[in-house]
């Protein structure tokens, strides 16, 4: 399906139409709040934004894996990865609005 | 962190804010995320990661207990995939 994208640019332009700040300030607050939530994960912790979801590290062991072309064996080395849990709010939300026939082809 | 803690950081170094329109600020930002995946919109933060709606067709599932088949409705779910930035960050050792 040919989907919209949100981007930066556009919360950039949401937090300037709704309140009384500039472009370039908007700007900031939206690189800030994604720097912040990046700082925080990466000193390990959980990130946890109400009725939006969580954001938690898992610590990932080393593993085989191996390389899907040449089939040799290559270990996987330990890692830290990002999970996301969307609040029961917000997955409420998206089922109450897509589910039903007429949008069954909505979103992949 | 919580959100509070997200808001209080952004307070303090924004004096010359108010701190409810610092909160505002934050509400928007998650509230328009919200809002795309809510429409089955993709929302892309480079650097981060990318944040999309996946649908989950209706299959008919099995109770495990008594082996029982059961309809199990269609569903969308919200996914998050983390951008090369953030995963290099978390991974820098």
């Amino acid at each position: 399906m040919a989907e919209t994208t949100l981007t930066r640019a556009d919360l950039t332009d949401a937090i300037y139409r709704q309140l009384g700040v500039s472009r370039q300030e908007s700007a900031m607050f939206v690189e800030r709040i994604v720097e912040e939530i990046c700082a925080s994960l990466e000193r390990g912790e959980q990130v946890k934004i109400s009725s939006f979801g969580t954001f938690t590290i898992r610590e990932k062991k080393m593993r085989m894996g191996r390389n899907p072309k040449t089939g040799e064996e290559v270990p996987i080395t330990p890692r830290r990865v990002i999970s996301f849990r969307a609040s029961n709010v917000l997955k409420d939300q998206i089922n109450e609005n897509l589910t039903g026939a007429s949008n069954s082809q909505a979103a992949e | 962190m919580i959100k509070s803690e997200l808001v209080n950081k952004l307070a303090e170094e924004n004096p010359n804010l108010f701190h409810r329109d610092i909160e505002k600020i934050v509400s928007i930002f998650f509230g328009e995320i919200s809002g795309a995946l809510v429409r089955g919109d993709r929302v892309e933060l480079r650097g981060f990661g990318a944040f999309s709606v996946k649908h989950r067709p209706p299959r008919i599932g099995r109770n495990p207990r008594s082996g029982e088949p059961v309809r199990i409705d269609e569903k969308f779910s919200p996914f998050f995939k983390a951008g090369k930035e953030i995963r290099e960050r978390l991974n820098k050792d």
